[in-house]
């Protein structure tokens, strides 16, 4: 006997109903919600104590951080642990995403050609199943107050580098104001890019982080990539106020030196606020303020760039102020502003040369254009959440950064200009001390003023869009 | 006839089951009854902790050890060592009352900044005052003891005197008169002819301070705190008070010599080098140290 189509419709639509209760009751019967969870295991803490929600950090977490991975209560030392514990976690996402990406030029061709005849400007979109990279973190204490962290991190293609590698003394003559960090790690930021609470392509990064003017050619300034150099920081005994210097390659954390030798400084420091029942506000500022290369001297050609041998160091910074805002037990707003600046050969094209992001090189008897300027520009992130509960967290997020001087004169004062926005939420069904797993949802469209091909368009805007829902897991 | 003896049985029985079963009882507590005691307040200086107000707080720190009643069985409760407190007991290892009694919201409140040394218990110090004021309440609302009972008064601790070499010398004549060599060793290594036997309240093996491994003394590592420790006991422990034994002033002395055990530097410690001071001799006739 054959169905009708009404009635296996009607059958398929029970059966999908069925699926999404099933999974609802799963979900939301889920006994309990989830970090690091070799951390978590060594402690016997949930994620919860440690992160608002994983793996973004709560207070209590910075000040774990803070304090080199230590709890301070003599249980820091590796030698209360099993010898059979392993401090290593592994963190993964396995995910389905679509991409959509807008005026991208695209070759046509006539009927029955093989080579192009010309070229069209379309949407291109791809949807699918899709990996993240690995990260394969381990840290924690070789000894009481020595702490150490190491981030091997592969792409989606299995390719792997290191991501972070330090080693840190803590509380030097036993002050928690002086503490000590060698190797490649993340820069003091507050509100961390290596913990977010978001994933796609252009919403798993602050773009405020690492933004570069169009042309622009200094990659050196980018505040989000994990950087190689020494850190001094220090706190005061419960977190309230907290200082950082770092010294830093003018790398971006590229290792065997490469470019030249030029440094940066990274600077922070904040203090928080005991402010009753909306809880515990922090305001602070940062700075990077450092020097790049410009010129690349070469052996055997215009392109046989001799490693670390370039000089004619520039300029640029990058400050601003952060504060993050407690409203109660489920609302907060995390708030980072900037202003950048790069000096006006950076802003000419000249910079990283050797990675093909500068075009330039300046070589003896080089001036700059008639006019050129630094560039310069300001912008705003703003990232509200509600935490139903430390297994249920709604992120939202606006960016925008604007030009407030472009290097050359004459060029629209908006190129480049970007605004981002991005909605997520993040679903913990179990919490213990063992493991971590979300279930992600997100939405992120970017766009940026002037980036695009014309051929003719009266825009030349970029719009870029993500949706992704995957799993985030790692133990 | 046998089956009219049934049927009065089973009455029986059914009746004693439907009068017995519902009494609370603190082994047996349930969530219907902490839903009951959520009024519970906790008052430290100005501020007022409310129960109600700590729940979340209590389920993203606490419930892995403590446990969703309170009673220290958390998820984490077979790994950890020691185990977790047992809230619904209502006894408290660190109090500045006499043993036996509540502690006051503030040795609860102070206990949570500080953390307990040599345990899994962090220092929370990063909430505001008001959350923790609301967890008071919340551990409060664990125990029928705190409906019963009033907290005890603090003690008086009479103002610290000078430190003399002679007074540490008397304050290892204490040590050795109560006997706390017995436990915590003749050097403070937590190895004397008992150590090995203790166990807590509820049966379960428990070590005695080391003086000498450098880990902060759990409930408070100022002279004070540790003239309060011996003068309150801690409860729930081997460790007694010893009101009854010794006199303040004798108190201020055992401070100053344990003071000496410890790997800290200290002036006790740097006097007690001075005097050429020995350990206590467990088998010299009392009052021949």
């Amino acid at each position: 006997m054959r169905l009708s189509s009404h009635s296996r419709l009607r059958d398929v639509s029970y059966f999908g109903s069925l699926v999404l209760i099933a999974v609802f009751v799963m979900l939301a019967c889920s006994p309990r919600a989830n970090a690091l969870p070799a951390f978590a295991r060594k402690y016997g803490l949930r994620c919860s104590a440690c992160h608002e929600s994983w793996p973004m950090l709560n207070y209590f977490g910075q000040k774990f951080k803070d304090n080199g991975y230590q709890l301070m209560n003599d249980r820091d030392a590796p030698i209360w642990q099993s010898p059979g514990y392993w401090p290593v976690t592994f963190r993964m996402v396995s995910m389905w995403h679509r991409v959509s990406t807008g005026k991208v030029l695209v070759d046509t061709y006539s009927p029955g050609l093989t080579d192009p005849t010309g070229v069209a400007i379309q949407r291109i979109t791809t949807s699918g199943f899709d990996l993240s990279g690995l990260d394969l973190h381990t840290g924690g204490t070789l000894d009481k107050n020595i702490s150490f962290f190491l981030l091997p991190s592969s792409d989606p293609a299995g390719s792997f580098h290191f991501e972070t590698v330090m080693a840190r003394l803590d509380n030097l003559f036993g002050s928690p104001w002086l503490n000590i960090k060698l190797g490649k790690f993340e820069l003091d930021n507050l509100l961390s890019e290596k913990r977010p609470l978001t994933l796609t392509g252009n919403g798993g990064i602050y773009q405020l982080y690492h933004f570069i003017p169009v042309g622009d050619g200094n990659i050196f300034g980018q505040i989000g990539d994990n950087q190689l150099g020494a850190e001094l920081m220090g706190h005061s005994w419960n977190d309230r106020t907290r200082y950082s210097a770092a010294l830093l390659s003018s790398n971006d954390g590229t290792t065997q030196l490469p470019y030249g030798n030029a440094y940066s400084g990274f600077f922070t420091a904040s203090q928080a606020f005991d402010t009753g029942k909306a809880g515990v506000q922090r305001i602070g500022f940062y700075a990077m303020i450092g020097q790049a290369p410009t010129t690349w001297r070469t052996s055997g050609g215009a392109t046989g760039f001799l490693p670390g041998a370039a000089i004619g160091n520039k300029s640029f910074s990058r400050e601003g102020f952060v504060g993050q805002f407690y409203f109660g037990q489920h609302v907060d707003l995390q708030v980072v502003t900037q202003h950048g600046q790069d000096s006006a050969w950076f802003g000419q094209g000249y910079g990283d040369l050797i990675d093909g992001v500068a075009t330039l090189n300046n070589t003896t008897g080089t001036v700059l254009p008639a006019g050129s300027r630094s560039p310069s520009w300001n912008g705003v992130l703003f990232e509200p959440h509600y935490i139903y509960s430390p297994q249920l967290i709604f992120i939202g997020r606006y960016e925008t950064i604007r030009m407030s001087q472009q290097s050359t004169p004459g060029t629209p004062s908006n190129l480049g200009n970007i605004s981002s926005y991005t909605l997520a939420f993040r679903y913990n069904p179990f919490m213990t001390s063992r493991a971590g797993f979300a279930w992600h949802n997100e939405y992120n469209w970017l766009h940026q003023d002037g980036t695009g091909p014309s051929l003719g368009l009266t825009s030349t805007n970029v719009n870029t869009s993500e949706v992704m829902t995957g799993f985030d897991f790692d133990f | 006839m046998q089956r009219n003896n049934l049927r009065k049985w089973s009455l029986l029985l059914g009746a004693v089951a439907i009068v017995a079963l519902p009494m609370p009882s603190w082994a047996q507590l349930t969530k219907y009854d902490l839903e009951s005691r959520m009024g519970v307040e906790s008052h430290v200086g100005n501020i007022t902790g409310h129960a109600k107000a700590a729940k979340a707080d209590y389920r993203r720190y606490c419930v892995v050890c403590h446990g969703e009643l309170g009673d220290g069985n958390g998820e984490s409760f077979p790994w950890i060592d020691p185990k977790p407190r047992d809230f619904q007991l209502g006894v408290f290892k660190c109090r500045s009352t006499p043993t036996g009694t509540l502690p006051t919201d503030q040795d609860l409140f102070d206990t949570l900044a500080r953390g307990l040394d040599r345990s899994n218990m962090p220092q929370w110090s990063t909430f505001t005052k008001q959350q923790r004021a609301d967890l008071v309440a919340w551990v409060k609302h664990f125990s029928p003891r705190w409906t019963n009972e009033k907290p005890g008064t603090p003690i008086t601790i009479p103002p610290e005197p000078e430190v003399t070499p002679e007074r540490i010398k008397a304050g290892r004549d204490v040590f050795a008169r109560v006997q706390c060599w017995k436990c915590h060793g003749v050097l403070g290594q937590a190895n004397g002819p008992s150590a090995a036997t203790l166990t807590d309240d509820l049966g379960r093996p428990i070590a005695a301070y080391n003086f000498t491994e450098g880990a902060r003394p759990k409930c408070g590592d100022t002279d004070r705190d540790i003239y309060r420790i011996f003068m309150t006991g801690l409860d729930g422990t081997p460790m007694p008070s010893f009101a009854d034994n010794i006199k303040p002033d004798e108190a201020w002395d055992l401070v100053f010599y344990l003071r000496t055990l410890m790997s800290q530097n200290s002036k006790e410690k740097a006097m007690a080098k001075q005097l050429g001071l020995k350990p206590v001799d467990p088998n010299a006739p009392a009052g021949q140290q």
